[in-house]
């Protein structure tokens, strides 16, 4: 949130936040909590009271879950309300009452009652808590009012813990609070409520019978109360500010502030996050959790790397980035990331170590502090937890193999005996060298420890065998201390400097492994070119990397179909539900989540900004790598590829249909113009010669009129000719053409052309050759005497009257051959081949007209029968039309 | 509608009136009594009432498919009828003629084309004995004797090849389906076989006519099956 001090428009981040929070407000239901200090301050009554308020308002209200425990008040309140009945769900034999969300859902009222927000579910419920069963609801469309108690908001947890002394585990985001429309602090003074409490008018879970005692003693009732009024007005402040800040209202704004925190899977780290929430609270700022990953910190065993998850998980739930960063020293990682993101100041914990730790390494708050350069540090008291906890940390030592210390004993005694060697001809000084070598060796070869073995057994011989008084462990010349210091630290440095390397190293190759592990996948999902290959691509890749079975759901109508599968990965239908609601409510589901957590796999959403596209589902070999953060990383980026992937072949498709529909429309374009002119002209001939013959006043004479008559006959032939050419262009282009093959005999098939145009041939010369005993040919005898037709009508068309024409036929081993030769002007060679494209017509000769389909029509059709039509010009002049049908 | 009783009458089905309107005009030359109908159950009703001697039925009527119609009607009459179906509908005609139609005209038609097998099938239908002679411009066919002849000069025919001819030119100037000529003369087992039928139309050409490529005896009706020519 932050305002530019200079012009008074409101900054455009605050304008993005309110049209975005309208939008959310349009389609979400809204939230009015009812907030409370403690139990029995009556919030379900006050809450209650406001819905029957509503409903007399005209309202359609229904309570989902109201808890009245018995008290009649309460009782009273819900008759006349609609009460939708309770789940049953079985835990442990048992049947306990839980919150039917898809009732609720089902039955849409405008608003509805549930009770107690922090309640944890049953497992085996959607969802693990019910402010998410709340968030479903809202999500729905349908307002929603509840009640909650202060001390169960996250960012206060530890303060209350603090103040009560008895740990509230139910806890709830604060974010539900941050998003409420309405918040109603339901206030009573603590005397009252103790009064309450004396007449027993507060309900209190029998177990909890002794702690609630140690609960309601008025000191804590009072400070839990202001929590709870600083709370509220620290709401209303935000309500307040998000409205000057909408309508530009200038107000003293602080500078804007941004705060990080780490998180280290210590036990601190909780309530260091909750702290950073809390001075966020404050300074209005916004706020990161990192979590450094060095290669050491990678090898912890699996309690730290819940802790981890745990912290990072509570962070976002409070609120803030979250980020997490592969580096080999932590402290520099936090103010190099603290630098690139414009952070103000960093929020760490003041450990409680003994000095001399201290001395020897410097703690990492030490080191951030002097890096920190610009940057406020704040360092937050960590006490209350014994210091004991800090060892908690359990490094899982790699067990020096003992041999390693075998090793230095070997090296020591092979410098010893060198320098024994070179002795007589050395001064001990350079025998110090051959010891310095051993060392060195030892230092990269081996471990830190057997080094440094190395380096003091190195002193210890030297010192033994070389350094007067010989054989003996003492020093004559002081000088040799510094020797022996030299040699120590020789060993120590570069041990010290391998491991660093070694690790870096390491760090290096596993970055390297992730990002050739997404380089692979990327590359094979820009060569994919369909659903099908992304699919392969996808499951070969990632089940390599991971080591997991992949399944991949596409949405197809109501449910969620597998588009892809790993094999022997079978999912019934609970885990196809799983997948649906991931899918339906964009968010990830399963295994390691807090939804549906008892799923075999882990589902994600597959989705780019503009749409969401299916849904992956993730099997991993341990159950631990679900909640790794190295793991989880990698799959969201999978995530992404994939997801765009299949954004591009879907877009892919889109514009190839596009492409089909123009084709198809400039076609059509172009059909309905020339049928627009061959349907009119053989009209005006028909409609004048019969108009002149209606018309009594013009006289015409038997030889005029028959003139007209015949004029008009052969344009109406002409029209119908046309009509039927168009007919085939149109079930050809549909792909309506149905070839009915049968064997035929291609006499006849050319009889049958002939006839068809035996007015034409009058006066024309068409001579027929067939090669002796041609087979029966199989083909669909109407469509191609149709050819031929066509072929022949063209031939009668371009050739002069007084020219040949020729129809030959005749096999090969493959093929039927037929030829229509005429002696016309032919064809320009380069237009010889779209002369079979719709609505080519020849420019020569002039007064032949044609509709251009003819050709084309014939090539379609024998095409339609796998066979090939081709134009020649002839030697000595003409056309050449060649078709080869297949026998 | 005049009933003069010694007219050939001509029953008119089509539900476009532009056509009724033709067929009236192009039939009314004094040679027919014409009777119309504009749907099938009309059609039906009519051939009851009118007994007509040549039906023209068109198949595309609005309440019942032609089909339909022929079939009723040859449940109690052999009526010929002749169908009036457009182009590119194959598959319509010979389903009509298989279930009993006599003869198709495709439209657009001309009257010549009309008249000519208004005329084949009223001289089947009014002729009771069937000409023992049969004879076509160079044409004999002596059906009694089972001789052909051909310009004066005899040909020699395999005895399916004449039993080809006999049944075309029994049927003269009407067509006649692959289906029904394979059925009558090979038996119904050779259905699924016509290239039998094919193989013997050539050789029959090749005897019989001048050019065999341009035959003007035996004619092909694409994709329905074969006529005789009766009349030049």
């Amino acid at each position: 949130m932050s305002l530019s001090h200079e012009g008074m428009r409101p900054s455009p981040e605050a304008m993005l936040k309110a049209a975005q929070a309208e939008e959310r407000g349009e389609e979400r239901g809204k939230l009015k909590i009812f907030l409370g200090y403690a139990a029995g301050v009556g919030k379900t009554y006050t809450m209650l009271e406001a819905a029957r308020q509503q409903q007399q308002a005209g309202r359609d209200v229904v309570a989902a879950y109201v808890e009245s425990h018995g008290r009649a008040e309460t009782d009273a309140l819900l008759e006349g309300l609609e009460i939708l009945p309770k789940a049953q769900r079985e835990y442990q034999g048992v049947l306990l009452p839980e919150l039917d969300i898809d009732a609720a859902l089902a039955r849409k009222p405008q608003i509805v009652l549930i009770d107690e927000l922090a309640h944890t579910n049953v497992l085996g419920s959607r969802h693990e808590k019910r402010w998410q069963d709340v968030e479903e609801i809202l999500a729905a469309g349908i307002d929603v009012y509840t009640t909650v108690n202060v001390q169960h908001f996250e960012s206060l947890n530890d303060i209350v813990t603090q103040i009560t002394g008895i740990a509230v585990r139910e806890t709830v985001p604060d974010s539900i609070l941050d998003r409420a429309t309405e918040v109603k602090l339901v206030d009573i003074p603590p005397e009252e409520l103790l009064q309450r409490l004396r007449q027993g008018k507060v309900y209190l879970p029998e177990q909890a019978a002794w702690a609630a005692q140690k609960f309601f003693r008025p000191g804590n009732l009072i400070a839990l109360r202001e929590l709870s009024l600083r709370r509220t007005a620290a709401w209303v402040d935000d309500e307040m500010r998000t409205y000057m800040e909408t309508r530009a209202i200038p107000g003293p704004w602080p500078v804007t502030e941004r705060l990080l925190v780490c998180a280290s899977g210590s036990p601190f780290s909780e309530k260091l996050i909750r702290t950073t929430r809390r001075l966020a609270d404050e300074l209005k700022a916004q706020w990161v959790t990192v979590y450094i990953e060095t290669p050491s910190l990678a090898r912890q065993q699996q309690e730290n790397r819940e802790r981890v998850w745990h912290d990072l998980r509570l962070a976002e739930s409070l609120g803030a980035e979250v980020a997490t960063i592969t580096a080999t020293s932590v402290a520099e990682a936090v103010i190099e990331y603290a630098v690139r993101h414009n952070v103000t100041r960093i929020v760490v914990g003041k450990p409680a170590k003994s000095r001399w730790i201290e001395i020897l390494r410097p703690p990492i708050v030490d080191q951030i502090i002097r890096l920190s350069g610009a940057i406020h540090v704040h360092v937050v008291s960590i006490n209350g937890a014994p210091q004991k906890t800090e060892r908690q940390i359990v490094k899982s030592k790699q067990a020096v193999p003992w041999f390693q210390y075998l090793a230095s004993l070997v090296l020591v005694a092979a410098a010893t005996a060198l320098s024994g060697l070179v002795m007589p001809f050395l001064s001990p000084t350079n025998m110090v060298m051959i010891y310095l070598l051993a060392v060195v060796v030892a230092a990269v070869q081996l471990s830190l420890k057997p080094a440094m073995l190395t380096a003091a057994l190195g002193v210890l011989a030297f010192d033994f065998f070389f350094v007067a008084p010989r054989w003996t462990f003492t020093v004559n010349d002081t000088e040799y201390i510094f020797t022996f210091l030299g040699l120590f630290s020789v060993g120590v440095v570069i041990s010290t400097l391998v491991a660093k390397a070694r690790e870096r190293a390491e760090a290096l190759r596993e970055r390297e492994l992730q990002t050739e592990s997404l380089y692979y996948l990327s590359r094979d999902l820009a060569a994919a070119v369909d659903m099908g290959s992304i699919m392969a691509a996808v499951i070969k890749n990632i089940s390599e990397t991971l080591d997991a079975q992949l399944a991949i759901l596409i949405p197809h109508g109501e449910q969620m179909d597998i588009a892809a599968i790993s094999k022997d990965l079978i999912l019934d239908n609970k885990e196809l539900a799983v997948a649906d609601w991931s899918f339906r409510n964009r968010r990830q589901a399963g295994v390691g989540t807090e939804t549906l957590g008892s799923a075999q796999l882990l589902y994600l959403p597959l989705h780019t900004t503009a749409c969401f596209l299916g849904v992956l589902g993730v099997k991993l070999e341990k159950i631990a790598d679900y909640r790794s953060p190295h793991h989880r990383r990698l799959l969201d980026a999978f995530v992404t590829q994939i997801s765009l992937a299949m954004e591009r072949v879907h877009l892919a498709q889109q514009a190839e249909q596009a492409q089909v529909l123009q084709a198809r429309e400039t076609l059509e374009r172009a059909l309905l113009n020339s049928i627009s002119h061959d349907l009119r002209t053989p009209l005006v001939s028909i409609i004048g010669a019969l108009s002149s013959l209606r018309d009594e006043h013009l006289q015409i004479n038997d030889t005029r009129s028959q003139d007209l008559l015949n004029g008009a006959w052969d344009e109406a032939e002409r029209l119908n000719r046309f009509v039927g050419n168009l007919l085939d262009m149109t079930r050809l282009e549909a792909g309506e053409l149905r070839i009915n093959k049968e064997p035929c005999d291609v006499q006849d098939l050319i009889g049958c052309s002939l006839a068809a145009l035996e007015q034409k041939l009058e006066g024309r010369d068409v001579s027929v050759k067939l090669t002796e005993g041609l087979p029966l040919v199989s083909m669909d005898m109407v469509l191609m005497t149709q050819v031929l037709v066509n072929l022949l009508d063209n031939a009668l068309k371009y050739s002069p009257a007084d020219s040949f024409i020729e129809i030959r036929a005749q096999t090969n081993t493959k093929y039927l051959i037929v030829e229509m030769l005429d002696r016309g002007p032919g064809v320009p060679e380069h237009d010889l081949q779209r002369v079979f494209d719709k609505f080519y017509r020849l420019p020569v000769p002039e007064g032949v007209n044609g509709t251009g389909l003819g050709l084309s029509i014939c090539k379609g059709i024998v095409e339609a029968h796998q066979g090939t039509i081709l134009a020649e010009n002839r030697s000595g002049g003409g056309l050449r039309i060649t078709c080869q049908l297949p026998l | 509608m005049t009933k003069e009783t010694n007219l050939p009458r001509i029953l008119i089905v089509d539900d476009e009136p532009a056509i009724q309107r033709f067929l009236k005009t192009a039939l009314a030359n004094g040679e027919f009594a014409l009777f119309q109908a504009e749907n099938g159950h009309a059609a039906l009703s009519a051939a009851v009432t009118t007994k007509p001697d040549v039906i023209l039925l068109d198949l595309g009527l609005p309440d019942l498919d032609g089909v339909e119609v022929i079939k009723r009607i040859r449940q109690w009459s052999q009526v010929p009828i002749i169908v009036l179906s457009v182009r590119d509908r194959e598959a319509d005609k010979v389903h009509a003629l298989d279930a009993g139609a006599d003869d198709y005209l495709t439209k657009p038609f001309g009257v010549g084309e009309l008249l000519a097998r208004i005329r084949v099938m009223l001289r089947r239908s009014l002729q009771q004995t069937p000409e023992p002679i049969f004879r076509i411009d160079e044409l004999e066919v002596d059906l009694a004797r089972r001789l052909v002849l051909l310009r004066n000069e005899t040909v020699a025919l395999t005895p399916t090849e004449y039993e080809l001819l006999r049944l075309l030119v029994a049927n003269a100037g009407k067509v006649m389906t692959h289906r029904q000529i394979l059925k009558q003369i090979w038996g119904a087992v050779y259905l699924e076989q016509p290239h039998v039928l094919r193989v013997n139309i050539s050789n029959l050409r090749h005897k019989l006519e001048k050019d065999a490529s341009r035959p003007r005896y035996i004619l092909t009706e694409s994709g329905v099956g074969y006529r005789f020519r009766s009349e030049f």
